[in-house]
């Protein structure tokens, strides 16, 4: 394990992001390309960002709101007479 | 969205389109809750206030954001009030971190070993799924309700920058220190478990 960052790498690492999300000016990202090809640290860190986001991205798409915790609300909100209808159910994530 | 939330049937006070806003975003707003605060009554007592304050001040939405931008607002407005409300010792704390979720400073990733080829089902295991939820449970304050929007509920920068009042540069620092972290704590978790295997 390295733990040694260079100076190019701290002063790109506030790009990965962007870079991640496809939102970097194309000069930074060409910088950034270049600099991932000879850096292995840089790319290291380029792929467990993106991973972390995807398993982030994985484990909400399994949640749901709970049934009880449904009809609390709608109680809540005197909204029971619309409790059995429930059309959004599987699409409610964005 | 299939069926767009009719506005106009809001703002007329009809109960059956307010409770299909509910069914639209009550999952969302839940998560929210429960990512931020950690605890699932927590989490239903930000579902329940979000939406008793909606119907509240209905009748005040200008509609200069959409009706999704304005819900996470209120939703992340309840769930910061509860945080305070829960450790309000950590205020002057929390006015330090202020400064440094503001700056790039300190993003320096210390463990460099390469997991991301590790299979789904292993990264998410229970055992996994725990830790990223402890991770993200564990993120400053102002960085874990900038990563829920924008990473777990998928606003854009944009949109997360409205339900926040913050602007957009800001959502993107807090994002890249929200990420880097998270990334962090996964991989000393991983590149551990990498090495124990290999031994």
């Amino acid at each position: 394990m390295n733990e040694h960052i260079h100076a190019k790498c701290e002063e790109l690492l506030g790009s990965l992001s962007a870079y991640i999300d496809g939102d970097l000016a194309p000069a930074l990202c060409q910088e950034l390309e270049k600099h991932l090809e000879e850096c292995d640290n840089c790319r290291i860190v380029l792929n467990t960002t993106k991973r972390t986001i995807e398993l982030v991205h994985s484990s909400v798409e399994k949640s749901d709101l709970p049934d009880d915790v449904r009809e609390r609300l709608f109680k809540r909100l005197n909204l029971d007479d619309f409790l059995q209808s429930n059309p959004n159910q599987s699409s409610n994530d964005r | 969205m299939p069926n767009e939330i009719s506005l106009e049937k809001l703002m007329a006070g009809d109960r059956a389109e307010f409770a299909r806003l509910v069914d639209t975003y009550s999952s969302s707003i839940y998560r929210l809750g429960l990512k931020t605060l950690g605890h699932p009554q927590d989490a239903e007592d930000v579902l329940q206030n979000t939406f008793l304050n909606a119907l509240l001040h209905l009748s005040t939405f200008e509609g200069r954001s959409n009706i999704a931008t304005w819900l996470y607002r209120i939703a992340a407005n309840e769930a910061l009030m509860l945080i305070r409300k829960r450790r309000p010792e950590v205020s002057l704390e929390q006015e330090t971190q202020q400064d440094e979720v503001e700056s790039l400073e300190g993003v320096k990733p210390r463990v460099f070993g390469d997991w991301s080829g590790l299979p789904e089902d292993e990264l998410l295991s229970s055992e996994g799924k725990k830790l990223l939820d402890t991770a993200i449970y564990n993120l400053p304050e102002p960085l874990r309700i900038v990563f829920v929007l924008r990473d777990i509920e998928r606003l854009s920068i944009k949109e997360t920058a409205d339900a926040l009042n913050l602007t957009e540069t800001n959502v993107k620092t807090r994002l890249v220190r929200a990420r880097m972290y998270l990334r962090e704590r996964l991989s000393k978790y991983y590149v551990e478990r990498l090495s124990e295997e290999e031994r």
